[in-house]
């Protein structure tokens, strides 16, 4: 088996599923009066990166209405509770710090 | 992204530009390559305030752009035709590597990130073979599924895959029933965690004896071959069979581990420990053979023997080092197992826990400011699980618990040379029975 003649070996890894592509929201045409909550997702102060972001939104864009929204555990779990709110009250969402 | 793919909510995620591919293939895997993502300089934590408003104001590392005018473009610039159109993608993974000299194909894994980069057998038909011949199951049989994080796909392996991954790893065949338990787990001993987590497995019953494994002197050390093969298969399939565990991409361990070499995979000394072997203590018969997993190992603190006036304050010392959010597992050498029940008249491994548990405090301010706690445990008990919720009731200098009683854990292992004895940091997952994989 040493040297140059050519052997077959198994390919070592797994099987990978089907991946299907996901229709996203479609986007808003602009942001002024509209409702953008800053979701955050309680990871390494995200908290105070997004308050900067408000910050900016009120400085340079205060039409834009901003809500400040810290999702109901830690980042693993899904929280359709904090979805729900939004769709029923939001225009868009701005989620960080994801990593 | 649930938010905006189900409920229909047009969303931007800013992320850390460190992250960028991790975060971009994990649109794909989900099938939202044209999730909008925005990245701001690495890192967020410890940053002020005016530090972090530079982010907002300045570019996104990744394209150059403002950030915030990406934000706002992500939020309202339509998609385009392409992005639109559901499409399905095939994904499948070639039964066989394109033959090659044995030097080639050992370059061609180690390109590919498919080994630890350590030489490995290449697995041969006839290798693979002589390896399947140890289990009654079909080499096409699904054992599970893995991934490396919460956020990724799973991927799917069958025996064959197994075996493959155990051949490479240099395993005896006879080997082959623990790895396949391992595998079935779908714990992965590859997880990406920034954090650098590795992963232990503890083996239990007959099948320690018969595949010669260590569970004395030396036994979490490269001195043994069952031990070092089957946890490094671990890691292997692990690695292998979840799509990959590369720097970067899908592993993103700030500083990486030295255990995830071997996986720190070992039997429990079951012979001379004074107590219940830890698969009974989980459901098994003693004359069951099983294997627990146990992630997030990290932290380790250890220490000698037990002294009389203080022995207390040592192991409170112990833990306090332990970061809060992983829980201790007392690996103890024989010697030292008996000593807690001769100091503490710890007759069970129950009895230890309960005193670990009632001693692992810290003054709650202390506590609650921890990253880990602020990140991982804050939350939880900001919405009210217990006993979180109660804890951080407490006043900031009353000494709180700093761990749950189910998550502390007791293996006896070592060879009695002198009593030291160690805590590791890490998550029991689960038991899972090796006789089911023969």
């Amino acid at each position: 088996m040493a040297g140059r003649d050519k052997i077959t070996v198994l390919n070592p890894m797994g099987y990978p599923p089907k991946v299907t592509r996901q229709s996203l929201a479609p986007r808003l045409d602009q942001l002024d009066d509209k409702t953008i909550y800053l979701v955050d997702c309680r990871f390494d102060d995200s908290e105070l990166l997004l308050k900067e972001i408000q910050n900016w939104f009120h400085d340079r864009m205060p039409s834009v209405r901003t809500v400040f929204k810290r999702i109901s555990s830690v980042y693993l779990k899904d929280d359709p509770k904090t979805w729900e709110e939004i769709k029923a009250n939001g225009d868009g969402a701005i989620i960080g710090v994801g990593h | 992204m649930k938010i905006d793919h189900e409920y229909g909510v047009p969303t931007v995620a800013v992320h850390t530009a460190v992250f960028q591919w991790v975060v971009r293939s994990v649109a794909r895997a989900n099938g939202m390559p044209h999730m909008r993502q925005v990245f701001v300089p690495q890192p967020v934590i410890g940053k002020s305030p005016g530090e972090l408003s530079a982010y907002v104001d300045g570019n996104d590392p990744i394209t150059g752009r403002p950030v915030m005018q990406e934000v706002i473009e992500g939020l309202t610039a339509p998609f385009g035709a392409e992005e639109l159109k559901e499409t399905t993608f095939e994904r499948s993974t070639p039964r066989w590597v394109e033959p090659a000299s044995e030097e080639d194909l050992s370059r061609l894994f180690q390109e590919n990130q498919w080994t630890d980069q350590l030489p490995i057998i290449l697995p041969t038909e006839e290798r693979v073979a002589a390896m399947l011949a140890r289990t009654s199951r079909k080499p096409d049989e699904v054992v599970g599924h893995m991934r490396p994080t919460d956020f990724r796909e799973y991927w799917e392996y069958t025996v064959e895959k197994v075996a493959v991954n155990a051949v490479m790893a240099g395993a005896k065949p006879e080997y082959l029933p623990v790895i396949l338990a391992l595998a079935a787990s779908g714990v992965s001993a590859r997880g990406s965690s920034t954090s650098s987590m590795a992963t232990m497995a503890v083996v239990n019953g007959p099948i320690r004896n018969r595949l010669g494994m260590n569970c004395g002197t030396g036994a979490m050390a490269p001195y043994n071959h069952a031990n070092a093969t089957i946890g490094r298969a671990y890691g292997l399939l692990s690695q292998n069979l979840q799509g990959g565990s590369v720097p970067g991409h899908t592993y993103m361990g700030s500083q990486g581990n030295g255990y995830a070499y071997g996986s720190a995979t070992f039997g429990e000394n079951e012979e001379r420990s004074p107590w219940e072997p830890f698969h009974v203590q989980h459901g098994f018969k003693p004359a069951e053979s099983a294997v627990s997993v146990f992630t997030g190992c990290r932290a380790t603190a250890f220490s000698l023997g037990l002294r009389e006036k203080h022995w207390r304050d040592h192991v409170r010392n112990m833990l306090r080092g332990l970061d809060p959010r992983t829980p201790p597992t007392l690996l103890l050498d024989p010697l030292t197992a008996r000593m807690f029940i001769d100091r503490g008249g710890f007759d069970t491994k129950e009895k230890l826990i309960a005193w670990i548990d009632d001693n692992a405090r810290m003054p709650a301010g202390e506590f609650w400011d921890y990253q880990l706690a602020q990140n991982y445990i804050y939350p939880r008990a900001t919405f009210g699980e217990e006993p979180w919720a109660t804890r951080l009731n407490a006043a900031p200098n009353e000494p709180i618990q700093m761990f749950l009683r189910k998550d502390i854990h007791v293996v006896v292992v070592g060879g009695e040379t002198n009593p030291y004895w160690r805590i590791m940091g890490c998550t029991y997952q689960k038991t899972v029975s090796v006789d089911e994989w023969k």
